[in-house]
């Protein structure tokens, strides 16, 4: 990527007593997708251009544009993240352990403070703020 | 989430409010009687909303003589478009319905 603009990364990593290939499954397959994601039309192909489509909001199409860039099966799955104007990558690690998998989560390419659109028009963030608990998602 | 974007969240909720804080953000310092003359509520609505967002530091405001001026403070988003908190909140969300599912997929 040719991307210089400051950026940062979230990454989460659970422990989960259930095999890599199982894990896989739940990660790849549209209807088990759909079941803890959202609803998309995921096809386990590099290069394949797909949707997760959330409920609609003002201000949000519930839309998130993305593209399948790495498969490895049981191993590790890349994606990218298109939506309200930001492009992230979300990368999926599996690992086996003793007792299951450790699953890790990647979420790179949030722009930093400091960069310019980060601060962006503020005008644009209000837009759909008032309605953010949906991008958030069950967060009680 | 933290309170100060919980405080933000629902100053933001209320669309009169919203209306206010992107005319505010738009147009630069107004005074009551401006913001009253657009918001389409009494004056007395106004000043409560104004109380709201100012509660949540999402306005600031300034005497000058007989009338209160009031102007956006948008650094108050911060919290709210940290992507790291809310992607972080999104994603230990998922990785929950994650391991429900893969505890259904056993049966």
């Amino acid at each position: 990527m040719t991307n210089t603009a400051p950026t940062r990364s979230l990454i989460i990593e659970r422990d989960i007593p259930h095999p890599p290939e199982k894990i896989w499954r739940a990660l790849t397959q549209g209807p088990l997708i759909e079941e803890w994601l959202m609803k998309n039309d995921f096809e386990p192909v590099v290069g394949h251009r797909f949707n997760f489509r959330s409920t609609p909001v003002p201000g949000w199409n519930g839309v998130i544009d993305s593209e399948v860039l790495v498969i490895e099966p049981h191993a590790r799955l890349a994606y990218s993240w298109g939506t309200m104007g930001m492009v992230s990558v979300v990368t999926w690690t599996l690992t086996p352990t003793k007792d299951g998998t450790r699953v890790r989560m990647e979420q790179t390419g949030f722009p930093a403070e400091e960069s310019a659109s980060y601060k962006g028009a503020t005008y644009g963030w209000t837009k759909f703020i008032g309605n953010m608990e949906r991008v958030v998602g069950g967060l009680n | 989430m933290q309170a100060a974007a919980e405080n933000v969240f629902k100053a933001l909720a209320d669309p009169t409010r919203r209306a206010i804080f992107e005319h505010l953000s738009r147009d630069g310092e107004q005074t009551v009687h401006a913001l009253t003359d657009r918001a389409g509520v009494s004056q007395p609505a106004v000043s409560k909303h104004l109380g709201v967002l100012k509660n949540a530091k999402l306005v600031r405001d300034r005497r000058a003589g007989r009338e209160t001026h009031y102007r956006a403070h948008p650094k108050a988003l911060a919290p709210l478009i940290d992507w790291m908190s809310v992607y972080g909140a999104f994603w230990r969300d998922r990785f929950d319905r994650l391991e429900s599912l893969l505890k259904r997929m056993d049966q």
